[in-house]
Parts: structure tokens; sequence; C-alpha cells
């Protein structure tokens, strides 16, 4: 490949190869001051199918250790959402030292918030929304539960903000923090927002989880309990390797579900889900 | 050019890795994986010294091949409890076959579908238990790609599980019906091998044949060189069996597989330090080299290379599987599929 | 099906934990997780004395527990036996 970037995110190492520089180039401006590993874990690749696609109408293939037939190609102005994506796939498929949850974290006194549902649900903006609001981020796609203690491992990659939830950071944050608006993407608008630095100088600082919702984005405001087996199945359904790490990864969820307390939580707006979030907390783990 | 001699060198001689750099090990780690091989490459690599991004990496990939051991043989024990009734001969074949009789071939090796071959007579009986009883069904492909494995392929349209999500390829031949060399299929499962839960394996030479079979006939040699391996360790168990190599001749023969068993052997030999036998292996060929040259086609970021070889090479698995014109509606079909989900 | 005899792995086969009443079941031969219903356990448990018939899993069902009245327990226990079989965690021998 001619161009490569390393960086280190939480515990997961990548190196990003690309026929181009300039979707590398925006990466090392975000992830700057993140660690450069040396022998990475995961290898993803930006790519022409067609030589002569380097050049003309530059169509971006995904590639890497672990990939999906038929991912479909994105423009050249959208290759940092493909090195993301890819940077994602390899954890989806290749991540073995950790439970991996489809869900965000952030963390206060010691004692992490997890937040998962379906892609929408809002899980992501929340975490980023509270990440600027005295919690320490922690993730906003995956959240690693340690095999051994059930503690969370941080991954605090590029939060991917997405459509409405761009401008409700594009005027409260340092603008050095924002990667360039990509439009009409397969997701639609995204901006990818770099972590605050006390998310990427604690990367490697893990937190007991001490609280699971199932935020619920654009319902009247809701707040209900779940049974414990439903919160299992739920939790192996936002986990890709639930299966595959076998015993130990029944252990580390059975653990989780039967210690934590978890909620549904329906909200209108962001500004009512972060009231909600915060008095529940206040109720159930503070 | 790089290619894909690292991976080969590490896996031949694994003492060889200590020289590597960071860069190496990168490359090397990342050709295994593209090649489905790391799981074999973790195993050679255990109780030697490796940096420790390596070992955890290695660590990674045994607890994945320990999965994908466990999930195989259980797939095959669900197929046996649902066959069992038949009273049919069920062959294991390839990956699940080597675990399942504890070959070195199966050591580190992922293994994919659940592969076994029946009886041709067999062949609706078991569709119909499998349907019924085991919880299998279609996986939904379009109506061509259905009539097309009924017509012409040597398997049923493979079977997914509804709630397992793992697919049963139920083979009644080795090689595709349109194919040149006609395997002796029959003569294959009346050789078999049966194991201690009633499940059968090939005899010695006929798994080298189909695995040779299945090298060069299945696809463009895609994975080729993780089926080279397969060969490599099913030949260094089966060296010192009595009479295995004169066997092995015979049986080639006899499945009008001379050619692809030799040319197989010389290529192990040539990429693994294989031990063969001069008189199966014949002498080496031109042809030899531009093989070799197709399997190590991949580079340092585990990306493919020599992209004209290998649709040379896909081309020309295709010619070998099926008569000219029907390979011409094959690959329109194929094609205007993949146009429309292109655009 | 009431003259198949069924048979079960052994305990240390599984792991279970009952959430909500109902019981998550870990199968180490298959790596697979169930979630299953009562009388599902008390079957697993049962057979753990040997391969039985459903009229035989029945009386020692009847024997152990209290399940009421015994027509229902039948036709739970031919549900419950299926999935089980389906699963894999019962199989005829």
């Amino acid at each position: 490949m001619r161009h490569e970037f390393r960086v280190q995110v939480g515990p997961a190492a990548f190196r990003i190869g690309s026929d181009w520089r300039q979707p590398l180039d925006q990466m090392a401006a975000l992830y700057n001051g993140y660690p450069t590993p040396e022998i990475p874990d995961f290898t993803v690749r930006l790519f022409a199918r067609r030589f002569w696609r380097r050049f003309l109408r530059p169509s971006v293939m995904i590639g890497g250790d672990y990939m999906l037939p038929d991912a479909a190609p994105l423009s050249l102005a959208h290759g940092m959402l493909g090195a993301e994506m890819g940077m994602n796939l390899q954890m989806a498929l290749g991540q073995r030292r950790y439970l991996l949850l489809h869900a965000s974290a952030v963390e206060r006194d010691g004692k992490a918030l997890l937040m998962t549902g379906e892609s929408g649900a809002g899980k992501s903006t929340l975490s980023a929304l509270l990440g600027e609001r005295g919690w320490r981020f922690m993730g906003d796609e995956f959240a690693l539960v340690d095999l051994e203690n059930g503690a969370i491992h941080p991954f605090p990659r590029l939060v991917s903000l997405k459509n409405e939830a761009i401008s409700l950071f594009e005027d409260s944050v340092d603008a050095s923090r924002l990667g360039p608006l990509m439009r009409d993407t397969p997701k639609g608008d995204i901006r990818h927002l770099r972590p605050p630095d006390d998310a990427v100088e604690k990367m490697h600082e893990p937190a007991h989880p001490a609280l699971l919702l199932f935020p619920r984005f654009g319902h009247a405001p809701d707040i209900r309990e779940i049974g414990q087996a439903e919160v299992f199945v739920r939790l192996t359904q936002a986990s890709t390797n639930y299966v595959m790490l076998g015993e130990v990864g029944f252990d580390t969820l059975s653990r989780l579900v039967t210690t934590i307390p978890s909620r549904a939580v329906d909200y209108p707006d962001t500004e009512s889900a972060v009231d909600s979030v915060e008095r529940l907390w206040a109720e159930l783990a503070a | 050019m790089s290619d894909a001699r690292p991976l080969v060198r590490a896996l031949t001689d694994p003492a060889s890795t200590g020289d590597l750099d960071p860069a190496g090990w990168t490359a090397l780690i990342a050709m295994a994986r593209a090649e489905q091989l790391m799981g074999t490459l973790a195993h050679r690599l255990d109780g030697l010294d490796v940096p420790d991004a390596v070992a955890r990496i290695c660590a990674d990939a045994r607890l994945s091949i320990d999965h994908g051991r466990r999930q195989a043989l259980w797939e095959a024990e669900m197929a046996r409890r649902v066959l069992a009734p038949l009273g049919e001969p069920v062959v294991l074949l390839k990956g699940t076959a080597y675990v399942a009789a504890g070959l070195s071939a199966g050591v580190g090796r992922s293994i994919g579908d659940l592969d076994i071959l029946v009886r041709r007579e067999a062949l609706d009986a078991v569709e119909r238990a499998l349907i019924a009883q085991g919880g299998w069904e279609w996986v939904k492909e379009d109506e061509y790609d259905d009539a097309y494995y009924r017509d012409h392929m040597h398997e049923l349209p493979p079977l997914i599980h509804k709630d397992r999500d793992r697919m049963i390829d139920v083979h009644h031949t080795v090689l595709p019906l349109t194919a040149k060399p006609m395997p002796d299929a029959a003569a294959m499962i009346e050789e078999s091998e049966a194991l201690d839960d009633g499940l059968r394996i090939l005899s010695p030479p006929d798994m080298i044949c189909h695995a040779a079979a299945h090298l060069f006939a299945d696809g463009d040699l895609a994975g080729g060189l993780r089926n080279l391996w397969d060969i490599d360790r099913l030949l260094r168990d089966f060296d010192e069996r009595d009479g295995f190599w004169a066997a092995l001749g015979e049986r080639a023969d006899r499945h009008q597989l001379a050619k692809p068993v030799a040319c197989a052997l010389r290529l192990a030999e040539t990429l693994y330090e294989t031990p063969v036998d001069g008189d199966v292996a014949g002498k080496s060929r031109a042809g030899d080299a531009l093989y070799v040259r197709r399997l190590l086609a991949r580079d340092d970021w585990g990306g493919e290379t020599r992209k004209g070889l290998r649709l040379a090479f896909y081309i020309r698995s295709h010619w070998l599987r099926m008569p000219p014109l029907m390979l011409a509606r094959h690959l329109w079909t194929k094609w205007r599929g993949k146009a429309h989900h292109d655009s | 099906m009431s003259d198949a005899i069924f048979r079960a792995d052994p305990p240390e086969a599984r792991r279970m934990v009952m959430l909500d009443g109902v019981a998550l079941i870990f199968h180490r031969p298959s790596g697979l997780t169930h979630i299953v219903a009562p009388p599902a356990p008390q079957i697993l448990e049962a057979l753990g004395e040997g391969d039985a018939s459903p009229d035989t899993l029945l009386e020692r069902l009847q024997r152990d527990y209290d399940f009421g009245a015994a027509d229902d327990l039948a036709a739970a226990l031919d549900a419950r036996l299926a999935e089980l079989e389906t699963a894999g965690l019962v199989w005829r021998p």
C-alpha cells in the first residue's frame, strides 16, 4: 500500500493502508496524540478496485483481515468513513480478548454506564454528549467487557456524528476536534468528532459497570424495568463475539446481567435523555 | 514484488521467524489471515519466543480455532443423529474429517461448512431427513443457481440450519458431473473407514485424491496455500504407513486423478518440503512454476497480487469443470448478476 | 413418540443459570446457549438417572416434583422433549 497510518485505540491496535493520502491525513489529524503501535492487531485496507480508479472518479474499496462480502465502495471524499468502518469491522469480527458489546459507555466516579440499543436509538450521540458534560467518554460504538473481572475497557475511537447530531456539537466544541463534513454517505451526513482529551489520556483505564440502559430516541418519555432473561438475550444479540467466546462469554455475560440494574429509557429529545440518565444514575448507581 | 513466501517459510520452519522485525511480523500475520492459515501459524509458533503483540494475536487465533473445531464437530454430530436411522454410510470430508479423525491437518485449521459424502442413491433420503427432522433448510438462492447445482454440480444446493446458521454441503461425488475426471465416489465410500461414533472418513489414499481434486478443481486456486498445507500434513501422517504410496498411485489412477495428485505432491514438496514418493509425484513440469507463482500471490498487506495470473487460473478452473458452452452460459449469468449488484 | 428412548449429556456437560423463572443453559459440547422453560431443566435432570422413554420420564418427574395435573404434564413433556431434541440437548441413542 502506498500510504500507511497506525493507531492504538484502547486495547486494539490498527494499521490502515491506503492507495490515497487524503483519508489518512484526516485521520492522523483527529487521532493526534493516540499511541502508535508497533505490531498491530488488525489491518485495514483502502484500495482502488482497478488501477485507474485511483485517479479517475476514485472509488474506495474497503478490505482488511476480516471482511464481509459485497461491501459497496465509497467515494474518495468519504474515504475516512471507510477506514472507520473497516476498523469497526475488524473489532466486530476479530475481537477475542473481551466480550464485545455494541454499546456506548461513559464513566463517572470510577463506575461505568452502558447504553445499548439498535442503530438510531441514540446511544452514540448520548455518550458523546455526556462526554462533554462531566462524564468520561469511554466509547460510542463498542464496550469491551473484561473476561476475568467484568470491568469495561474503553474503546474511544472517533465519534461518528450523524445527521441532526452534527449540529449539537458544531457550535460547542473546538473546531480542531471535528473532521470534514461528509455529505450523502450511505449513512447520511457524517462528521467525525475527536473524543475529549481525558478520554484519550485514560484509554487504558477500565471501569466497573454500574448501570445498563436501553435508550430509544423519538418516543414519549418512559422508563421501564426489563427482566434479566430478556436483558441477557438482548445483549447476546448486541454482541458479535458472544458465541465465539464459548463458556467464558456465558460466564461474563451472565455475571454482567445479574450484577447490574438495567432499564429501558424512551426519550423525545437529547435534553430529556440527559435528565433521565442523570436521574437513573443517582437512583440506581451512585 | 513481495509474495507469500515468508508465510510458507514460517509454516515450514517456525524457528526461522526469530529474525523477523515488527514489519516482518505484521506482514506475516496479514498473509496468514488472508490465506486462512492464522490458526495453523499460531500452532506452529507455539512455545517459541515471539513478541508480546504476536503472542496475543496467536492466542486469539487459537481461541477461534477451538471454537471452530467445537462447532464443526457439533454439526457433524447433529447430522449423525439425524442420518443414523437411514443406515447409510456418511463420510466426512475436508476439515471436519481431519479434526474428527485427529489428523495433523486438523490442528489449527479453520473449518467452514460441513461437507459430507453419501451414496448417490441415498441423496434424496438424506436431503429429506436433514430438512424434515434436522432443521436444515434451503439457502435462498435464485432459481438459476439452484438448477445449476442440481444439474451439474457434485452436491446438493447448500442447506443451512435454521437455528444454528451453519451450512451443510451434501456431496454424492467428488467433482462436478461435468468435470472431465470421473472419480469413483462409490469406491471411495466403499473403502472409507469408520470412526468411533459411526461417521466415516476417506481411506488415506482417497483422502489425498480428494484433497488434490479439491485443490485444483474448486475455484481459482483460492485458498490454495491452505489446501496444499492439508496435503502436506496428511502425507506426513500417512508417509510411514505400509503400502501407502503404492496404494495412492493405484487409487489416483482409478479415480482419473493421477495428474492432479502428482502435481499436488510436487507443489507440496516445492513449497512445504513434503516427503513424497517420486513414482507418484512424477517429474517436475514447466507449468509447476506458474502454480507456485499463483499460490504465493499475496502481498505484505494480505492483499491479492498477480491479478492476471489469478484470472487465468479462474477461467481455467471453470474450463476444467464445464464444457465450453455451458461455461459461457454460466459466466454470463454470473456477470449479469454481478453487474446488477454493482449498479 | 412413546416408544422412543431419550438420552442426555451428563450434568457436567452443562452450565445452568436461572433468570426470571427460565433456565439459561450453556451446553459445553456444542458451545451453544439455550433458554428453556420448565419442565425442561427437570427433564435433563431426570435423564441423569439413565436413558428413558417419555413414560418413564413422566414417572420420574411425578415422583420428584409437584407439577399438578398429569395430563398437562404429559403434553408439556412431549413439547419440551421435542425442543430439547432440536437443540441437541437430548437425543435418541
